[in-house]
């Protein structure tokens, strides 16, 4: 949209990925004159609005100049020699796929620092706060935005700690187990991934994913690209989560501080899927189609799954969590994410990364509000917040009703909002599958996955009506809150308004995003025709 | 005191290599003067210096006051900085000396790219031991002079281990490397766990020794040589009836050599050893013995007995597989609260990275040329030796002065003192080869596309099992550090400045080479011999 030389972009993006890095050391040191601020804790917590806001600025310049004619070329790329013993390069560059990711972990990065700036989270002093916001962005910007598979498994463990420590020192009940879980599972996981990776990388003779890409698997026998796919598979199906294995995220959501969920919700899940299409459909498409039924199946027992839970949580009497609440919804959310990119068709694959943005913005959404909400009333118990009548949000604070309301529908699946086209054109995938995947078996999937669109609706109409509606005079019960609820503030305006702008605007317009991602997928998955 | 024992062993060889080859040929004339070998004295610096430092601070011992004792000490620290230094002219000379004047022509003192590696290693990890040892040598009321003597003379013994070109050289160095390494261990007097310690590895290497120098007999009875060039020539052309002796010795040479590198089934000396003795002695075993140990197995395998690859090639591979199990089961079995947690299980660790770095010289059994695959254990020990004198200079430094060093004690560590926590918790990721420890992890990658690369793909499932194992106490004890808990009272103590300086300079280090690892990797890549 702006035209930039490719040597700026390169600069750009480099910027991206070091800036929140070079932040989270300056967090460290002692603000220098000048940069004091209020006190110690308000300059950090500043120095993290400023550098995400930076980083945010940069990636949008990015955007802009990134040559929208042709998002399935590898743009901005820098390509260094690093471990020339291991073949590892670094090797950075943005195509339509990540751009995208890119831009929205810079967004809810720099929403996660406005609002913990005005609102830090109990616990230990901002100063290792804002470090570990820092790194965890460094850390996921690198993962969207190299190309080699070392360094890509390197920023996918990077993201680790902060993330442990964010939950383990800044977040609720039971946040020692909770993260000390998220660490071993994504851990081992990510051991199994390396191992893939390494069998990848060292029978094709080359890390780089663009060349792996180009070769699209032609040089590795079959056994070879199995045992790959299965081995990256599963790491990063820990991570997306894919069930069984996503027991880790309802712990780790309902400990976490409000920024860690939006961030573990909105970004880090997103590395799983973004692995997916970026590393095993194209490097190793004869695994990627041996496992693709598979996937599906565990995506869509996914989807079935999360709403049961949902449902299961949202009635009366279960004493169910929000957040908890929110945290299984992804898992059905991100089912359908899998479903799209097992259907290996185009359609598919689009719909899975139009899903992966759109969770990224509506769930972030949600977690701000139940963060917001768990502020105001110190419990996210739906029975304490409901009572018997309900908790009268549209009554007792109308504008947080009014945000609840619309993140649970854009959750639901709204024609009009962003949730809507990523679970259409993964179902619509899975009508019609790649060639050689049983078209009967995907009938069923697209079957069960209509069925929890269905069930995903019920639950999160169950939760606005025992939430946002009820009768604000109605005699509070034993155990219901029944304080005062302040409405939106200036801050929390702020922070939530990108969202639901960004919501519309994806549901309005999806080619705003398929344009970008479309050629990049045709370029992923060549002589696939739909 | 080195450059007698190369020439006395030279000395052995010669006559050897002489009366073997005048066998066949009885009529050849000798003359007196051709035998007289001529000395590289720049080639031969390293260990020399180091050597010639022991015998000074011995005598000066009787000379100095007991007020002056640390200047010896400083001396030490000195003398091993300068051995260090003089490895800088050698760099990208293939030097040798002491070299037969008529036959073969082997040498039997060589500094090519694998000695000036395990030189740099033994050399830098001595000198940091001495760092270490500055205060410790005061604190435990350590004899001074017979400290600083042994460590130099292990020290100038291990520098030369590396060099050595022929089986008495060999033998001897690792012996001048060892002998002291007992003393060291018990040299805390009036520690009923600290002789006992000396005792336990003074028989069992004393034993493993007797093995070596059996095998070493028969290789030499079998081939008419000492030097590893000549025996890996003569061995394939045995006289069939020797075949059955110069097997046996071949694989009791490897045994006496397990036995120094602490591979399973002769790695049981190692906790108590490590716990019974100083924390720096113990980091110097872990680091300086162990490449001693590693850099004779691989002259041995790799260089004398390369036609006996199909033997020790398997065995190497089951030994590796053995002894990383062995090692890293019993460090997951170590529990944080019991005393000296923190020393043993650096000790079990140590003994389960010893598989690891086993596993290139097995995977060598397999190569077309034995000496590429090795260079992935260069590469691999550089690194542990780095972070593996980290942790334990932080354990050193963090233990309470009297009591013993308990990792349960470094609960609440970051809150008093968040950059040594910083820095141990970097050394414990890299042992454990996670990220942000990223040279620990391009390592471990290393050593596994050793294994790959030669066909071992059941060696390399069970180091990525082993690897995982390894996680996790490597990372419950990180975790300890970031635990919310009370300060130990040795966490409010200044640390001496020579232990801020050996965490200062591993922790650098060890951030310099995971930001470029090509520094120690190229090792892995380049022609060694």
């Amino acid at each position: 949209m702006i035209p930039l030389d490719e040597s700026v972009l390169r600069w750009l993006l480099a910027a991206v990925v070091v800036l929140p890095l070079l932040g989270a050391l300056g967090a460290l040191l002692p603000a220098p004159p000048g940069l004091r601020g209020r006190g110690p804790e308000q300059a950090v917590l500043r120095h993290g609005v400023t550098v995400t806001g930076a980083v945010l600025a940069a990636a949008v310049v990015l955007a802009l100049g990134f040559d929208h004619d042709r998002p399935g070329r590898m743009q901005a790329q820098t390509d260094l020699s690093w471990v020339p013993a291991l073949g590892v390069r670094l090797h950075l560059g943005v195509d339509g796929i990540s751009l995208p990711l890119l831009v929205l972990t810079a967004l809810l990065t720099f929403l996660c620092a406005l609002y913990g700036y005005f609102r830090m989270p109990q616990g230990p002093a901002p100063k290792a706060f804002v470090a570990l916001l820092l790194l965890l962005e460094s850390g996921s910007l690198a993962a969207f935005a190299v190309l080699d598979l070392v360094l890509f498994f390197l920023a996918f463990e990077m993201v680790l700690v902060p993330m442990y420590f964010l939950i383990a020192r800044w977040g609720g009940a039971g946040r020692q187990h909770a993260a000390w879980k998220f660490v071993l599972y994504t851990l081992l996981g990510s051991v199994v991934m390396l191992l893939g990776l390494l069998v990848l990388g060292l029978n094709a003779g080359t890390f780089d994913m663009v060349r792996l890409a180009e070769q699209h698997g032609s040089g590795l026998g079959h056994g070879v690209q199995v045992l790959a796919a299965l081995a990256i598979g599963l790491g990063l199906a820990v991570k997306a989560p894919m069930w069984p294995l996503h027991s880790w995220l309802p712990d780790a959501h309902t400990a976490a501080p409000t920024t860690g969920s939006v961030l573990l919700a909105g970004v880090l899940l997103k590395m799983g899927t973004y692995g997916f299409v970026r590393i095993l459909l194209p490097a190793v498409p004869e695994g990627a189609h041996t496992f693709a039924p598979y996937l599906a199946a565990f995506g869509v027992v996914g989807i079935i799954y999360g709403s049961l839970a949902c449902l299961a949580l949202a009635r009366r009497g279960a004493g169910g969590d929000l957040k908890r609440l929110v945290a299984y919804s992804s898992v059905g959310h991100m089912g359908f994410v899998l479903l799209g990119i097992a259907t290996l068709t185009r359609t598919g694959v689009n719909g899975a990364l139009f899903a992966n943005i759109a969770h990224g913005l509506v769930t972030g959404l949600l977690f701000f509000l139940a963060g917001a909400l768990k502020d105001r009333t110190g419990t996210l118990d739906l029975d304490a917040l409901a009572g018997r009548t309900g908790a009268a949000l549209y009554g007792r604070a109308p504008r947080l009703g009014g945000l609840l309301a619309f993140g649970a529908v854009a959750s639901l699946g709204l024609p009009g909002l962003a949730g809507f086209w990523g679970e259409l054109l993964a179902l619509l995938g899975s009508y019609d599958p790649a060639p050689g995947l049983s078209r009967p078996a995907f009938l069923v999937f697209l079957a069960l996955g209509a069925l929890g669109t269905l069930l995903t609706a019920a639950y999160l109409l169950v939760v606005v009506r025992r939430v946002c509606a009820g009768d604000p005079a109605a005699e509070p019960g034993p155990g219901v809150f029944a304080g005062t609820v302040p409405d939106v503030r200036g801050h929390e305006f702020a922070a939530w308004t990108p969202l639901v702008v960004l919501t519309v605007l994806a549901g309005l317009w999806p080619a705003l995003l398929l344009g970008l991602t479309e050629p990049a997928v045709q370029h992923l998955l060549p002589g696939v025709s739909r | 005191m080195t450059a007698p024992t190369a020439a006395l062993a030279t000395g052995l060889a010669g006559p050897g290599q002489h009366l073997a080859r005048g066998a066949g040929n009885p009529g050849a004339p000798g003359s007196a003067e051709s035998l007289v070998q001529s000395v590289d004295w720049a080639a031969i610096a390293p260990p020399t210096i180091a050597a010639v430092a022991a015998l000074v601070v011995l005598v000066a011992d009787l000379f100095l006051g007991e007020r002056r004792k640390p200047l010896l000490g400083a001396l030490a620290a000195a003398a091993l900085a300068l051995a260090g230094l003089a490895l800088l002219p050698l760099v990208g000379e293939d030097r040798a000396t002491f070299c037969l004047t008529s036959g073969s022509g082997a040498c039997s003192y060589v500094a090519d790219p694998f000695t000036l590696v395990v030189q740099l290693l033994v050399l830098g990890g001595a000198f940091v031991t001495a760092l270490l040892s500055l205060p410790a040598v005061r604190q435990e009321r350590l004899p001074a002079g017979e400290f600083w003597f042994l460590l130099l003379s292990s020290a100038a013994g291990a520098a030369l281990l590396p060099a050595a070109r022929d089986l008495a050289t060999l033998v001897i160095a690792l012996e001048v490397a060892s002998l002291p390494a007992f003393a060291l261990v018990g040299l805390r007097r009036g520690e009923r766990l600290s002789s006992e310690a000396a005792l336990k590895f003074f028989l069992s290497s004393v034993t493993a020794t007797a093995v070596m120098l059996l095998g070493v007999g028969f290789v030499y009875a079998a081939t008419g040589s000492l030097h590893l060039r000549d025996i890996a020539e003569g061995l394939p052309a045995v006289d069939g009836r020797l075949g059955t002796l110069a097997a046996t010795g071949v694989v009791l040479t490897l045994v006496g050599f397990a036995f120094k590198t602490a591979a399973a089934p002769f790695h049981f000396w190692v906790p108590e050893t490590y716990v019974g003795a100083p924390v720096p002695v113990a980091a110097y075993l872990s680091v300086v013995g162990k490449a001693a140990g590693f850099s004779g197995l691989i002259l041995v395998t790799v260089r004398a007995f390369p036609s006996y690859a199909h033997v020790w090639g398997p065995v190497l591979a089951v030994l590796a597989a053995l002894t990383m199990s062995v090692g890293n089961l019993a460090a997951l079995r170590q529990r944080p609260d019991r005393p000296h947690s923190a020393v043993r299980l650096l000790a079990w660790s140590s003994v389960g990275q010893a598989g690891y770095l086993l596993v290139p010289p097995a995977a060598a059994g397999w190569a077309d040329r034995p000496g590429d695959p090795v260079g992935a254990t260069l590469a691999y020990a550089l690194m542990y030796a780095v972070v593996n004198l980290g942790a334990f200079a932080v354990v050193c430094a963090l233990r309470p002065a009297g009591g013993d060093a308990r990792i349960e004690a470094h609960r609440g560590l970051a809150a008093g003192r968040p950059v040594v926590a910083l820095a141990l918790a970097f050394f414990l990721l890299c042992l454990a080869g996670l990220p942000p420890g990223v040279i620990g992890l391009f390592a471990k990658v290393t050593v596994f596309g050793a294994a790959v690369d030669a066909g071992l793909g059941w060696l390399a499932v069970v180091m990525a099992v082993n690897v995982v194992i390894a996680l996790v106490y490597y990372l419950r004890w990180t975790a300890v550090l970031f635990r919310p808990g009370q300060p130990s009272d040795g966490a409010r103590v200044p640390f001496p400045a020579p232990l801020t300086a050996v965490i200062a300079l591993t922790g650098v280090l060890a951030l310099a080479v995971s930001g470029a690892p090509q520094l120690i990797l190229r090792f892995a890549g380049m022609t060694l011999f």
